[in-house]
């Protein structure tokens, strides 16, 4: 059985009269990268600086690594790693001596402290920036180093406030494989970030976090699917007798025209769907000009949550799209 | 308890002496200070000092020597004012997350400071002695070896001390502050009447009757009273002012800056054990 390593229940927090986290609770299974997403302002940062200890808590009880957070805080530190939102390096110290503080810091006795720089440092790749200041990285290298030092204790949840912020795209995905890496070895990974696609490519478990409360929750998949909404544009050789048939089908939930053509949208999983659906059309003889399947996306699932857009959301992003050439 | 506290000596040590600019700085200032200043008002306190005369027998030491003590504590009173600025720095840069963070307990962080503050006062002040004695302040006069050797240990004693207490305060402040200009003018503010109602530059003698009261409830005062004790000797005349210290006087005077230290580092304890930094 997997334990739970953070449990968190209803957890409150204000700042005067503004309630920053409004009874939250969830918990989060040794082992999986678990993300916390939503806007700026969300909340994110408050739950994620509580959990930490960085910020008193004000009302709830949470349970990290077994111990409780209210009367064993330093236990909990000792056992967690943290990557911080911004940077938090010094940029007049050497990468070295960067870990060698940090590790100094939790007590690491000298020769183990010594080996884990030297495993850290090779595990990110700053072999030759060994004794380089923190100020002549490029930021893709300070995140990388801030992400050792926080592996560098062998902490049991790492935490990752916003990771990729302000990282270009490059440097975002290598930055993920290394984070990937780093949890296949065993350690659980608790993450914030407002990016859905990155949510969506990483987590195990997905929290969306709104206005201080968790509006919805669970795998990627489970998320897009709980919308039921996959829509599928049909261009044919006759859209009003295609009209009239896709009506008759069960798995379509409603037919509409659009500016070309039809939008179907789907009740269950439109990749199964879609070739049902073309073969029926073919049978009465109506050929298909164009098709083009779209999976709702977890700004979908934000959008139909909360009634608007994510602030930073992407574009929409097709995840299948073929052209089929119909004919008699 | 432990010593982490050594860790964070470690690593604003390795910063003092990376940055060679502000390390030269700190040492060529009070130098410079006590060379033009020095100088300057001492041929002027020759003039007037001249016309008192000095019983025979009696020590009488210069302006500049007078001066000598107050210009260690000057340059003391300094260093150890903004020693806490990088803390500040550290909070506003995000530095300081990572140490609330960790399993050092905060006090530490105090400590720490305090203990590389004094590390830099006094290699301040060691540098400062050795560049008084070379253009003429007469310190140490017909001491044996042992006797020097044990003046500068108590010189250094009450600078460390003294040093601390203001270190501890200026962590307090730094950690209550929010930009570093607020922070300078808070020591702006406290360092001029600090200076002035103090024993380092004249005699408090002198003073109105208000300030005189101030100047003995300055620290500074303590401390440069302990310094040219250990200096100078406890029975000595200058600018016309026949100086007596008992060894009694000497030892309540460093309580006094004990006492100071202490109660500042309680004060920073509570400032840090209250703050929050996200």
């Amino acid at each position: 059985m997997v334990e739970n390593i953070i449990e968190v229940k209803n957890l409150k927090h204000s700042y005067g009269d503004f309630l920053a986290v409004d009874d939250v609770c969830f918990s989060v299974k040794e082992g999986e990268i678990f993300a916390f997403l939503g806007p700026n302002g969300a909340g994110k940062s408050t739950v994620i600086n509580i959990l930490i200890t960085l910020l008193p808590m004000q009302k709830g009880t949470v349970r990290i690594a077994g111990y409780d957070l209210a009367t064993q805080q330093e236990k909990i530190r000792g056992s967690i790693g943290i990557v911080f939102q911004d940077e938090t390096l010094d940029r007049d110290l050497t990468v070295w001596e960067t870990l060698e503080f940090h590790g100094r810091l939790y007590s690491l006795p000298r020769s183990m402290r010594r080996q884990r720089i030297d495993e850290m440092i090779h595990l990110v790749e700053l072999d030759d920036k060994r004794n380089v200041r923190t100020r002549h990285l490029s930021g893709g290298m300070k995140r990388r180093l801030e992400i050792a030092r926080g592996l560098m204790t062998q902490p049991k949840v790492l935490f990752l406030d916003e990771p990729t912020l302000s990282l270009d795209t490059q440097t975002r995905m290598r930055l993920w494989d290394y984070i990937k890496k780093v949890n296949e070895a065993g350690t659980t990974i608790f993450l914030t970030t407002h990016y859905m696609d990155e949510a969506d490519l990483v987590s195990d478990w997905i929290n969306i976090i709104d206005h201080g409360k968790i509006i919805a929750s669970g795998t990627s998949l489970e998320l897009k699917n709980a919308l039921g909404r996959d829509m599928i544009y049909l261009e044919t050789s006759d859209d009003e007798a295609a009209l009239r048939l896709l009506r008759t089908m069960e798995m379509v939930k409603e037919v509409n025209r659009s500016t070309r053509g039809l939008a179907v949208t789907i009740t269950t999983d439109g990749a199964h769907c879609l070739p049902i659906i073309i073969a029926r059309l073919r049978d009465e003889g109506i050929g298909v000009i164009s098709v083009n399947l779209k999976k709702p996306t977890l700004d979908d699932v934000f959008v139909h949550y909360t009634g608007r857009e994510l602030r930073s959301a992407g574009a929409e992003r097709m995840t299948s799209r073929m052209l089929v050439k119909g004919g008699r | 308890m432990g010593t982490e506290f050594m860790t964070v000596y470690w690593r604003d040590m390795l910063r003092f002496f990376r940055f060679r600019a502000l390390l030269f700085s700190s040492l060529v200032q009070p130098a410079l200070w006590l060379a033009l200043y020095g100088a300057a008002m001492s041929s002027n306190f020759a003039r007037f000092t001249s016309i008192v005369p000095v019983p025979v027998g009696e020590v009488s030491v210069s302006y500049l020597t007078f001066l000598g003590a107050g210009v260690i504590a000057l340059s003391t009173l300094f260093t150890s004012l903004f020693g806490g600025v990088s803390l500040l720095f550290d909070k506003n840069w995000g530095l300081m997350r990572e140490v609330f963070a960790s399993p050092m307990p905060r006090s530490h962080i105090i400590i720490g400071i305090g203990l590389s503050g004094v590390t830099k006062s006094i290699l301040q002040v060691l540098v400062l002695m050795g560049f008084g004695l070379l253009i003429g302040v007469k310190f140490f006069q017909n001491y044996s070896m042992l006797h020097t050797a044990f003046a500068v240990f108590g010189i250094l004693a009450f600078v460390g001390v003294f040093s601390l207490g203001f270190l501890f305060f200026s962590s307090a402040v730094s950690m209550r502050m929010e930009t570093p200009e607020s922070l300078q003018a808070v020591i702006t503010l406290l360092s001029l009447p600090l200076f002035f109602a103090s024993n380092a530059l004249y005699p408090v003698d002198a003073f109105p009757g208000v300030i005189r009261t101030l100047s003995m409830l300055n620290p500074l005062t303590y401390m440069i009273t302990g310094i040219r004790y250990f200096a100078i000797g406890g029975d000595f005349y200058a600018q016309g002012i026949h100086y007596v210290y008992t060894p009694g006087q000497i030892i309540s005077a460093f309580l006094v800056l004990v006492a100071f230290a202490m109660l500042m580092f309680l004060v920073a304890w509570r400032v840090f054990r209250r703050a929050v930094v996200t």
